[in-house]
């Protein structure tokens, strides 16, 4: 009925542009910040400072902070720190995710249930206390200005483990059967059949993981104090503060292009991906 | 490969985490399956068919008895040891893997001195694919295959290794009807190309006396018989077997041997000549002979008996003694089947399968009929044997 009348008084077009047009509006007030960011990083520091009013755009483009970013401040260092970072942490995660996600989804053994319920109980404390905890015992450890103190906390994830092992369950037990017979051995089942099945589920955990990683702050700023162990976020306060200097904000900019980059690049190559699988797991049969 | 299972019991923990007493899945299973064979094993759900086979192939381990394949005892052999190939019930092919990978999938888990070179591995698989006729299909994923060719993969997927004993586990319950009756001779096709000893489980007794060599009956984990389809059909141990093979499923009455004859509700239904009783079955290994009942009602000592009449055995008859109530006539073309009541049946309504020439239309309801004899069985209404 309702349906007939849309029809019937040609309203779904109608609706239809409004939407379109609400939504392009939407658009613009989110990608603004970013068009300024960008706009800002390729004024000179003279020219920027001339603007009485900021312009909304500009005739004289320079690439000049994008070099002085790399030269002038160690903005280089923090993001190779970052990017090892972001690899070592993501890689040790999914290993101990995948694991444990299996282990419990498909392994019988005694207090299985108790402990993942005790695992799901962590998701009730917050980060912040868990976080005095950690300083203590990575200070006591002497791991305080070292990657390995940087990425060990963050190597597990209670809500991953949970996400994927419910994804694991819903493999169904007969290709574990199947793959028994014909003597598969429980890692090569895990590696050939499962992650390629979950795979959507998969790659939506890393790319989570690695956001949170590049965005990670207060954990590196706690127990990181020297300037060579520094993350990007970090480090950009760093620059602020004893690099460009707070005036200096087209400088700030370019710097902060740079480190938002990867992570931009990165979500566009993999959203595909991601649509990929989710289409296939919807057509199987 | 002949397989043996002896005193084979599997018994699980209650779901019921309060009561305490286990749950026998199977009970002392013994039975021997000759090599080459295609056996089925038949029953309703929940008596330990499946159980059964996951136990041939490794997937449970029993809690008691042993089996063996040929001499060697396999009881404590993981699967991937036994040389079984299996085929699940929802096929469990992997969907991400194209159907030559899939086939290809066993052969790649060889280690040491069995493993295989790609090439010798692609060429067995497409030898196994050729056999089950899905050579076209190789490229495509199994959710683009149709539920037949789902079901080919699996199989060509079981016999890739060319096991020694191929297992079945209701592999055409999730086709429709068409396409089972074609999938189930050609499992039997390829069982016989094959020559490989196959255990098949089913629910469905049409299914299982139309390819099997032999068959298992089983119910509530206890092995009922063991026997050819058509020894099966016409000599059944007791009553359950009896009622659980053939469709339609065989009338159940009440009835009573005296002086010599058989009287359901009062009718003398049947009077054996000298020359039949001589025939007859005296004590056998199950129960108490037919003979023997028929002797002592002679005696004077009257019966109480179960009959059960095989739709085919009520032959329509105007001087028949058997008369019924008639419900209604069904006519599928090749037979007619007569839907009748009579007070002394267990069961609401009854079939006879008859031929339409045989029919008279009778004006006040009731149809009566002659028993074929062999073609109806008796049984104790303690114990449910047959005499």
């Amino acid at each position: 009925m309702r349906q007939e009348e849309r029809k019937g008084t040609g309203s779904a077009g109608l609706k239809r542009t409004a939407v379109t047009l609400g939504l392009s509006v939407w658009a613009l007030i989110v990608l603004f910040p970013f068009y300024w960011m960008v706009l800002t990083s390729v004024k000179s520091y003279g020219a920027y400072n001339s603007e009485y009013i900021p312009r909304l755009y500009t005739t004289e483009p320079t690439l000049g902070n994008y070099v002085d970013a790399f030269t002038q401040v160690p903005l280089a260092r923090y993001f190779v720190n970052t990017v090892i970072f972001t690899l070592i942490t993501t890689g040790v995660m999914l290993l101990v995710v995948v694991l444990s996600a299996y282990a419990f989804a498909r392994l019988r053994f005694r207090g299985r249930g108790l402990v993942f319920v005790l695992f799901l109980a962590l998701m009730m404390i917050p980060n912040e206390l868990v976080v005095i905890t950690n300083f203590v015992t990575i200070t006591n450890l002497g791991l305080r200005n070292t990657f390995t103190g940087l990425i060990l906390p963050s190597v597990t994830s209670v809500f991953y483990i949970y996400l994927l092992k419910e994804n694991f369950e819903q493999v169904p037990e007969e290709l574990y059967k199947a793959a028994k017979v014909d003597g598969t051995s429980d890692l090569k089942y895990l590696w050939k059949v499962m992650i390629p099945i979950c795979r959507p589920t998969v790659i939506t955990i890393t790319i989570l993981k690695v956001i949170e990683c590049w965005n990670s702050y207060v954990w590196p700023r706690l127990i990181t104090d020297d300037s060579s162990f520094f993350l990007v976020s970090v480090g950009i306060q760093e620059i602020r503060e004893n690099g460009f200097g707070r005036e200096n904000i087209p400088a700030m900019m370019a710097a902060v292009v740079v480190i938002s980059l990867p992570l931009i690049v990165l979500f566009l190559i993999f959203r595909k991906k991601i649509m990929a699988g989710v289409s296939r797991g919807g057509t199987k049969g | 490969m002949k397989i043996a299972v002896k005193d084979l019991t599997k018994r699980f923990p209650n779901r019921n985490k309060k009561i305490r007493e286990e749950v026998v899945a199977v009970d002392h299973f013994t039975f021997e399956i000759p090599d080459g064979e295609l056996v089925s094993l038949l029953g309703p759900s929940g008596c330990g068919k499946s159980t059964t086979l996951n136990m041939i192939c490794g997937l449970e381990t029993p809690t008691e008895g042993q089996i063996f394949f040929g001499e060697t005892d396999v009881t404590k052999l993981p699967p991937e040891k036994r040389g079984v190939g299996m085929v699940f019930q929802s096929y469990a092919l992997y969907p991400h893997l194209t159907v030559l990978e899939n086939i290809r999938f066993p052969l790649e888990n060889r280690k040491g001195a069995d493993k295989l070179s790609k090439e010798e591995m692609n060429r067995r698989a497409r030898e196994a694919a050729a056999l089950v006729q899905i050579d076209g299909l190789l490229e495509r994923k199994p959710g683009e295959l149709s539920g037949g060719q789902q079901q080919r993969v699996a199989i060509a997927r079981a016999l890739v290794k060319t096991p020694g004993v191929l297992l079945l586990d209701e592999p055409l319950s999730n086709l429709d009807a068409r396409l089972r009756l074609q999938t189930r001779m050609e499992i039997r096709r390829i069982q016989q190309e094959t020559g490989i000893t196959t255990v098949f489980v089913t629910h469905d007794q049409e299914e299982a006396m139309s390819i099997s060599d032999r068959m298992v009956v089983m119910k509530d984990g206890v092995l009922q018989q063991i026997g050819k389809p058509q020894e099966i059909y016409d000599r059944p141990v007791n009553l359950f077997v009896a009622k659980f093979l053939g469709t339609p499923p065989i009338n159940v009455m009440e009835g009573e041997l005296r002086q010599g004859s058989l009287y359901i509700g009062g009718d003398c239904v049947f009077t054996w000549t000298d020359e039949e009783a001589k025939a007859l079955p005296g004590t056998t290994e199950y129960g108490d002979g037919i003979a023997d009942a028929r002797n002592e009602s002679l005696a004077g000592a009257p019966r109480k008996v179960i009959v059960g009449i095989r739709p085919e055995g009520l032959i329509p008859d105007p001087e028949g003694t058997f008369v019924c109530e008639q419900r209604a006539v069904e006519t599928l073309g090749r037979d007619t089947s007569v839907i009748f009541r009579h007070a002394g049946a267990l069961t609401d309504t009854m079939r006879a399968i008859v031929d339409s020439a045989d029919l008279t239309e009778r004006a006040d309801g009731r149809v009566r009929f002659r028993l074929r004899p062999g073609r109806f069985h008796l049984f104790d209404p303690e114990t449910e044997v047959r005499l």
